[in-house]
């Protein structure tokens, strides 16, 4: 679907990425750990978290984020947002949880980026 | 497409292009901008877009890291032909336990580092899933080591 159903289905505010709104988006990952986003979320995804300070800006850059969405009507920063619209991400906000959020995003047809993780992850 | 055992991460194999970075030490102020300069650069150099990606992933964990806990870092950027390497060094209170360290889970993060989302424990171990090959050393009191290779 396009962010601009994202959008709609979240009833949400947009920061940043007015002019982006027609990109498409098929998967999301949803966290409010930094460290847990770079371990899993994939290129091309959704960002569902209610962490608002620019880190979320910078971790999404790195990853290829399609799109931030604040969860649990959270604000971000100023910087968050300034950040955001220096490195072109689309960043939005919605006032419903998390779980409500990834919940009506599903019902849509957006799924996750990964299913499950591995059940052994070797790293040696 | 190199493949064997991992060789010496300082071989002489030419290199292309190298840059240097200093990372400021216990700020968040810009972390990450270190590794947004080193992704353009790849970005400009026009490696696949997951090479591109690995390199920025590993970056910005070794970036977050000395924001974290060392007092001041250096990331250095090495492009050879068939390799991207990214040695990130850091004067800081370095790692007693590297073996430790390197589990999923553990974490010597404080409240401070917890708040911008980082400190779960996942940094290494990440680092070591997304790189080709990956070396760390540290001394207590001095400071800590990383070399990340990333094959093209």
């Amino acid at each position: 679907m396009t962010l601009r159903e994202v959008k709609e289905i979240l009833e949400a505010e947009v920061f940043v990425g007015h002019d982006q709104l027609d990109m498409e988006v098929k998967t999301a990952f949803g966290a409010d750990l930094m460290s847990d986003v770079l371990a899993f979320a994939k290129a091309g995804s959704l960002l569902l978290t209610g962490l608002t300070n620019p880190q979320v800006v910078r971790t999404s850059d790195v990853l290829d984020i399609a799109a931030i969405i604040i969860v649990r009507g959270k604000r971000p920063l100023i910087e968050t947002i300034l950040l955001a619209e220096e490195l072109k991400i689309p960043l939005l906000g919605t006032r419903y949880i998390l779980f409500e959020t990834a919940g009506r995003l599903y019902k849509h047809g957006i799924v996750g980026c990964v299913e499950r993780v591995a059940e052994k992850r070797d790293l040696s | 497409m190199w493949n064997g055992s991992p060789r010496s991460v300082t071989s002489h194999e030419t290199v292309a292009y190298e840059n240097s970075f200093l990372v400021a030490g216990k700020t968040f102020k810009n972390a990450g901008k270190v590794s947004r300069q080193i992704k353009t650069l790849l970005q400009k150099m026009k490696f696949p877009k997951e090479v591109v990606r690995r390199a920025a992933i590993v970056t910005y964990e070794a970036e977050i890291n000395i924001c974290s806990y060392a007092e001041r870092g250096r990331i250095v950027l090495r492009v050879k032909p068939k390799e991207i390497s990214i040695e990130a060094t850091d004067e800081g209170q370095g790692i007693a336990d590297i073996e430790l360290a390197m589990k999923e889970g553990y974490s010597t993060a404080t409240p401070r580092i917890v708040h911008m989302g980082f400190g779960a424990g996942m940094g290494l171990a990440n680092i070591k899933r997304f790189s080709d090959v990956f070396r760390i050393t540290s001394e207590v009191g001095k400071g800590t080591h990383l070399e990340m290779i990333i094959h093209v």
